[in-house]
């Protein structure tokens, strides 16, 4: 149990490829910190960095108070859970847990008796004497578990370890790890791309692109308030809508074809407006702020809610509105789109940053 | 799990194989069957009288302590070649996979010596060691080491046990290095986070993970060193001195075209075969089923 902290880490690849750029966070002690962005972003290079599978560039890792930037991965005592699992394919299960205990001198009976007890926390316990290639793909999940947590390590990494489940199996694991970490009370990092595991899994969320760090914070700090259009587009589903509007001298915003939306802003220069699906409405809002004509291009109905894709003003841009239960107005039908003050963010149009 | 393909056809499989099959039932079971049906007779050197024997050739040739003396010395010699054979090619092979620059250079030059003839190995061993002019013979006399394969039977022995091997090092490095290539990167990297050092790497994954290659290639090796050495040792020191390096290939050679005796030849030849097979089938019956994971 101890924290993670980075400091301004860098790693540039032999072939000159910066894949992180100076990255500092922290995760606090027994919390479970979830890395998400988009594929080539960098998160599994900095998880590999934190695990000593690559050298660090610049910049420090520090786990508890320890330096661990020269240090093995064997002396940095953390656990890892590979995308592919990595389980040794020539050992059984058994053995497959028992390896990191056995090579760091553990004796025999408490090996035993903690690998036990991870099977049984896993409920693994029925194929302990079965090789890998004799489990399904999520058994040989939850022994790449079993073999992390029966160290008893201070970090636990997991590089998309769901990945290669089906979406039910991919749910299950997903709630199971999340209860497993609670229990055990382990600092983990957790590598993926799903913006929905990251909703779901994290105490803490670093979302990346292109090796810096877009924002840091709490699953729903991050969904309510993101803190530039890279991020307002990538957490949520459907993505949040973003489009430019101009700032005209009196503060008024419209559209690139002169419709006015309502809102107002005091900012110097162009920008950038979103408006998540589920804040919009077609009907009628009391003290609406955002208020802007369309007609609908296409219904999407999906049961308990429907997607509504509307073009705003005459010529788009076209956003994506969430109604409640089944609504059904045909292609072509005049609608107003409303959203509260409190629903509006504000992005710069050159930054793409908040304002 | 192994899944059977069952195919409805009957002649089209044997079609099929046919040009394989052919190939060796002309070159090896019919002088297969050839050498059984002769080690049964007792011909004069001109073959001007055959007379059928029956089991008399086998008899005679194995209560000959010589030729008893001459089956554990091939499978010394066997050993030999197989362990010499094997270990470097797979330090080498180790050391390859670690390359990261020039990489296709060093794999070309590690294979060259597997298209060189073991005839024309031979001669070049035979050159590398002669006794008085050899570049490494001629060091070796300096540090105090009486060298001489023509005289000595433990140098001659020493000398085509490494040029036998020598050829076979490039071989068996081809299909460490493959084997090497096919474990999965991450696996090495978990065996580092479950700590451990590069020697229990070593011995703990990455060798158990090799060991159906290991196994591959023991069997090669095996059959490589009983029956393709010949032109090795008939180029460098015709089974002597003495009959230090003779082996059973090179004696059923030597009974049968320079003693002219072709029964006890065929008798050998046979033998031979027999062992040869009864290793093999050894080999896969009681080790396969253990290195496969
Ligand atoms: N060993 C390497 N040598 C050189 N460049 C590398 C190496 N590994 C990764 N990269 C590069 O570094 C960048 C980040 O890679 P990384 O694997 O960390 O991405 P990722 O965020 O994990 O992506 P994904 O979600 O697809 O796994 C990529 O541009 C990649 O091409
Ligand atoms: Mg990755």
């Amino acid at each position: 149990m101890a924290e993670v902290r980075l400091n301004g880490v860098r790693k540039v690849y032999a072939g000159g490829v910066e894949a992180v750029k100076g990255v500092s966070f922290t995760v606090p002690d027994k919390t479970f910190c979830v890395l998400v962005g988009p594929s080539g972003c960098g998160k599994s290079t900095l998880l590999r960095l934190v695990a000593g599978l690559e050298t660090i560039t610049s910049g420090d890792v520090l786990i508890g108070d320890d330096r661990v930037n020269d240090k093995d991965p064997s002396d940095r005592d953390i656990a890892m859970v590979f995308q592919n699992y990595a389980l040794y394919p020539h050992m059984s299960v058994y053995e497959n847990m028992a390896y990191g205990l056995k090579n760091r001198g553990t004796s025999k009976a408490d090996i035993d008796k903690r690998v036990k007890e991870a099977a049984k926390i896993l409920a693994i316990e029925g194929f302990l004497n079965r090789k890998p290639r004799q489990l399904s793909g999520g058994q040989r999940q939850r022994v790449a578990m079993g073999r992390a947590i029966v160290r008893q390590p201070k970090a636990f990494l997991f590089d998309e370890p769901l990945s290669n489940l089906d979406a039910k199996l991919r749910v299950q694991m997903r709630v199971e790890i999340r209860k497993l970490q609670r229990n055990l009370g382990v600092t983990s990092i957790y590598v993926t791309h799903d913006q929905l595991e990251a909703m779901t899994l994290g105490d803490m969320l670093v979302v990346m692109n292109g090796g810096v760090i877009e924002q840091i914070g709490s699953p729903l700090e991050v969904y309510a308030d993101p803190a530039s259009t890279f991020v307002a587009t990538f957490i949520g589903s459907p993505p949040m809508n973003v489009f430019p509007v101009s700032v005209d001298g009196a503060g008024i915003l419209s559209l690139a074809d002169g419709t006015r939306v309502g809102a107002t802003s005091d900012h110097k220069g162009d920008l950038l407006l979103g408006l998540r699906p589920e804040n919009l409405t077609i009907d009628d809002l009391p003290g609406a702020t955002f208020v802007a004509t369309g007609r609908v291009a296409l219904m999407e109905p999906l049961g308990a809610e429907t997607l509504a894709y509307i073009t705003l003003g005459t010529s788009g841009p076209e956003i994506i509105v969430r109604l409640q239960g089944h609504a059904t107005q045909p292609p072509g039908t005049p609608v107003t789109v409303r959203a509260a003050a409190s629903a509006i963010h504000r992005f710069d149009a050159k930054t793409g940053r908040k304002v | 799990m192994e899944r059977k393909v069952v195919y409805p056809h009957l002649v089209l499989p044997y079609l099929l194989l046919a040009p394989q099959l052919i190939i060796i039932a002309i070159f090896f079971y019919l002088p297969a069957g050839q050498a059984v049906w002769m080690s049964t007779l007792l011909q004069d050197p001109l073959g001007l009288s055959v007379r059928f024997v029956g089991l008399e050739n086998f008899e005679i040739v194995l209560s000959d302590p010589a030729y008893r003396e001459t089956i554990a010395r091939t499978f010394l010699f066997s050993i030999l070649v197989v362990v010499v054979a094997l270990v470097p090619a797979l330090f080498l092979a180790i050391m390859a996979d670690r390359v990261v620059r020039g990489a296709s250079i060093y794999k070309t030059i590690l294979i060259i010596p597997y298209a060189i003839a073991p005839a024309v190995a031979g001669a070049l061993f035979l050159f590398l060691f002669a006794p008085s002019i050899g570049v490494i013979s001629w060091p070796l006399r300096f540090v105090g080491v009486d060298w001489n394969p023509r005289i000595d039977g433990l140098d001659a022995m020493i000398l085509v046990v490494l040029s036998s091997a020598w050829k076979q090092i490039a071989y068996n490095f081809l299909f460490f290095l493959a084997g090497l290539q096919s474990i999965p990167k991450s696996l090495i990297e978990a065996a580092k986070i479950d700590g451990a050092n590069a020697k229990r790497q070593f011995w703990t994954i990455v060798l158990p993970l090799l060991a159906p290659t290991t196994f591959f290639l023991i069997v090669v090796n095996v059959t490589y060193a009983f029956f393709e050495t010949f032109g090795v040792i008939h180029s460098m020191t015709q089974g002597g001195p003495g009959k230090s390096t003779e082996i059973m290939i090179y004696k059923v050679w030597y009974d049968g075209f320079i003693a002219q005796d072709i029964g006890r030849s065929a008798a050998q030849s046979v033998i031979l075969m027999v062992i040869v097979v009864a290793l093999t089938v050894v080999q896969f019956r009681y080790i396969d089923r253990k290195v496969h994971y």
